[in-house]
């Protein structure tokens, strides 16, 4: 059993690994198509981003990437689309930065109101495509991605001075009024006069320890993951499909509310028009990446930080910074690929070794009954 | 493999008579080895290859488009050869009466029972110009007396010239049609023999080394005591074009502790609904179900689940495993709630997997292990971990369908077995099989199903397979009685 579980464990790594090394392979390929040094581009990238402040960047951008990654996975898990993760937090952090500015109670109350808030919204804007899905057939992913727009919409109209946000005379800028000092989430100092780390840093990895345990160890995860890998069999098995797919997107809306949250408590303390946006299509490719698994979407998460890191300095050397869009580009479509032909290799390989470790066995047991043949 | 015959490829399951014709048919090339037609070796690298050196193949699972009519059906693909229209009508008529395939090219398929739909897939591959034909299973689907019509054709088209590779798990059919017969087993040639020379008893022996079991179970253990009971059930589906019907209508039966009832039917004719209606995946529109005395018509499935109703699916791919997922994990799967798999909210993997490993032991699954998938065990094997799976949580009703389709004979015996063994101590069963031999010799009672409907019942213990069959086509119903009386009496149930 030993020699099969080392086998398993190599397949899972050799997929990423093959993807990263495609991906910097073809990055190459266009770098040197636009008659710039490849590795050169890579080397820049590489040392900027292991320098000390470029670690604190990389860990505050990737608590964010984190828990996009997990929103998307839950809903990945039972082969649920959830597109949607933009509009979700975007609204999420909205409203709660809107909750967050208008009360005056204690960091001890507030800030767990203002994360509850965000997961509530999250999870309601989500809970109108799971609703469409259940009782109306309507695709997931086509509601989700116009659930997008429309709550672009709705921010823009909300976001206006008189309605629900003030403009800044000074600086031009639409903004919610500022979350009171006391609602400021902790953060963790990282030495000298480098900027801190985000502390919701220590929710988000409370979020994926609570993603593992739900989906891993309890019954009602493994009834999610039933309806994943085949509909039909967890319906037959007494699962009730239309609640699952309520509940998990639910559940991914609500994970969805958290995005916003690192930026919020501990950056920005305000909802602007320049809130961050386009995380939730990031976090599709992070939970590819990390191939719906807890570690691995962190794993993603810190790769994508720190390739967003070596973007900001390869401008500066003069190279074109969209070069690390390239290569993200490239990256998820070669972990796409890169998964599916490791998954049928590793099922081809494992009938393989069952049929032959049956043959073995049954020349053992009954040689006896070849002769009575 | 002689010209001119009909050759029989038999093997228990898993021996490797899918693959070896799908290399046949193009699908799979071979590591080694060569195949020669007409004495000259040829590669064969798809299946349109296959057909243009005159081999075709009839699938067990038809490949035909419903909403067309059967000149459609035959020309799609096959435009080329004699376009679409009056040639192409006039081409299929020739075909059709030089072989007595009595095909009418204006019919819908979808107005087609399930032999003509076989017959029409026979003439689509003589339509490309095959030679040599291979039929998967073609008997699996039809009753009695649609198999010796279908034989007939064999034999005209052996007549005509024709080859005819013919692959079957039921030996006595197999015994009266073919010339020659090749047994294979863990993917070699066993051996080579012909019909006159062998018996049921032998071949079976030759397929797996072990004696032909017996379905028979004359004893009887029915109780008083009612375990299932089913009250004008009746459930409405809308079909393809928009129209509502009954695909079950006013369904009652009863069955007691310790009691077999067998359904027979043609596939399609209310079976797998009335399964899920008494699963709780569908919710049937008027009348009751009731288990041991409380009403679950409209109860979920899981709760029937706990309650104690055992599920062997008709398709264990669909309905009874997650084939990506490693055994253990389907050994979790449709008792979730239940112990030693959960406790509270939470999982038990540990206990889950030695559960596993104490079933794999104790049913006899081949494998390696239990972290292997479902998917890469055989289809015996996986039936072998279902059956071990539900027999487990010690079920009061156990609703087999099919429980021994596409197993191989040892595992067939095994799975009777535990059906019978179960019963002893109690077990009520819901059995439907499209084999009549194991209808026959499992069930106390018999009912025979036709248009969702319950038409004829039967005494297991006189009834013929014949008999049965002309039921099933809904030639009869009522209470099917022998012509000659065997026994007098008694035997009312």
């Amino acid at each position: 059993m030993k020699k099969f579980d080392k086998e398993r464990v190599l397949l899972a790594v050799a997929a990423p690994a093959l993807a990263l090394v495609a991906a910097f392979l073809l990055t190459a390929l266009v770098l040197a198509a636009t008659g710039k040094a490849p590795f050169n581009a890579f080397g820049i990238m590489f040392d900027y981003g292991v320098k000390a402040d470029s670690q604190v960047y990389i860990l505050n951008k990737a608590t964010t990437y984190y828990l996009a990654g997990l929103a998307v996975a839950i809903g990945f898990r039972m082969n649920l689309f959830n597109i949607g993760v933009d509009g979700q937090y975007r609204l999420a952090a909205f409203f709660a930065a809107v909750v967050g500015g208008a009360l005056q109670l204690p960091g001890l109350v507030q800030i767990p109101l203002i994360i509850l808030v965000a997961m509530l919204v999250g999870a309601m804007w989500a809970s109108i495509a799971g609703l469409l899905k259940v009782y109306r057939g309507v695709s997931e992913v086509i509601s989700t991605i116009m659930l997008n727009s429309l709550s672009s919409i709705l921010i823009s109209y909300l976001l206006v001075d008189g309605r629900l946000a003030d403009l800044d005379k000074q600086t031009n800028i639409v903004s919610t009024d500022p979350l009171p000092s006391s609602s400021h989430f902790f953060t963790i100092p990282a030495g000298g006069d480098l900027d801190p780390v985000f502390g919701f840093i220590v929710v988000a990895v409370l979020a994926g320890v609570g993603f593992w345990f739900l989906l891993g160890r309890t019954r009602f995860g493994f009834d999610l993951r039933a309806v994943g890998r085949s509909e039909s069999a967890a319906q037959a098995s007494g699962v009730d499909v239309k609640r699952m797919v309520l509940t998990s997107m639910l559940l991914s809306g609500a994970m969805a509310g958290l995005i916003g949250m690192p930026t919020l408590l501990n950056d920005t303390h305000q909802f602007t028009s320049d809130f961050p946006a386009g995380i939730g299509f990031t976090g599709i490719a992070i939970a590819l990446l990390g191939r719906n698994n807890p570690v691995g979407i962190a794993l993603a998460a810190v790769l994508w930080g720190f390739l967003e890191r070596g973007a900001n300095r390869l401008e500066f050397e003069g190279y074109d910074k969209e070069i690390v869009g390239v290569m993200q580009g490239v990256i998820v479509l070669c972990v796409v690929i890169a998964y599916e032909l490791v998954r049928r290799y590793g099922l081809k390989r494992q009938q393989q070794r069952v049929g032959a470790e049956l043959a073995a066995q049954a020349r053992k047991t009954d040689p006896e009954k070849e002769v009575a043949v | 493999m002689r010209r001119g015959t009909v050759h029989a490829l038999v093997g228990e399951n898993g021996a490797g008579k899918s693959t070896l014709m799908k290399i046949l048919y193009g699908m799979q090339r071979p590591d080694e080895g060569t195949i020669a037609l007409d004495g000259t070796p040829v590669e064969l690298h798809s299946p349109a290859d296959a057909i243009s050196r005159g081999v075709g193949m009839v699938h067990q699972h038809f490949m035909l488009a419903d909403n067309f009519t059967v000149l459609e059906n035959v020309v799609l693909g096959a435009e080329k050869s004699h376009g679409i229209g009056g040639r192409a009508r006039a081409r299929i008529k020739e075909i059709s009466d030089a072989y007595g395939l009595g095909i009418r090219p204006d019919v819908m398929v979808e107005d087609l029972g399930v032999a003509d739909r076989q017959r029409v897939e026979i003439l689509k591959v003589l339509y490309r110009g095959a030679r040599t034909l291979i039929l998967d299973e073609p008997t699996a689907v039809l009753v009695p007396q649609e198999v010796d019509a279908l034989f007939a054709n064999l034999r005209d088209l052996k007549a005509e010239g024709l080859t005819v590779l013919f692959i079957s798990h039921k030996l006595g059919e197999v015994l009266s049609v073919a010339d020659d017969i090749t047994v294979i087993r863990r993917g070699t040639t066993v051996a080579s023999v012909i019909p006159s020379e062998t018996d049921p008893r032998r071949l079976a022996e030759l397929m797996v080394g072990s004696e032909l079991p017996s379905p028979e179970t004359r004893e009887s253990t029915v109780t008083d005591t009612e375990m299932l009971r089913l009250n004008g059930v009746r459930l409405t589906a809308t079909d393809v074009d928009g129209v509502e019907r009954a695909v079950l209508d006013d369904i009652g039966f009863t069955i007691h502790k310790g009691e077999v009832l067998g359904i027979a039917g043609v596939e399609g004719n209310g079976q797998a609904e009335l399964v899920e209606a008494i699963m709780g995946m569908r919710d049937p529109d008027e009348g009751t179900v009731t288990l041991d005395g409380a009403d679950i018509s409209h109860a979920p499935t899981r709760k029937r689940r706990v309650d104690g109703i055992g599920y062997i699916p008709e398709d264990r791919h669909r309905h009874g495993l997650l084939l990506e997922a490693p055994l253990w994990e389907n050994r979790v799967l449709g008792h979730v709630t239940e112990a030693p798999n959960s406790k509270g909210g939470l999982l038990n993997p540990a206990a889950a997997r030695r559960d596993t490993e104490r079933i794999v032991a104790a049913y006899d699954v081949r494998t390696p292990g239990i972290e292997v998938t479902a998917a890469s065990l055989s289809g015996g094997n996986q039936q072998k971990l279902i059956v071990g799976r539900e027999m487990s949580h010690h079920p009061k009703l156990l609703i087999a369908a099919h429980p021994t389709r596409g197993v191989d004979v040892g595992a067939q015996a095994q799975i009777w077995d535990q059906i019978r063994t179960a019963r002893r101590e109690g077990l009520a069963v819901l059995l439907i099989s499209a084999d009549l031999d194991e209808l026959i010799g499992l069930s106390d009672t018999l009912r025979v199903m036709y248009r969702g409907r319950l038409v004829a019942d039967a005494d297991p213990a006189t009834i013929t397979p014949e008999e049965l069959g002309s039921a099933m086509t809904g030639a009869a119903s009522g209470h099917l009685e022998t012509p000659v009386a065997e026994t007098a009496g008694g035997e009312d149930r």
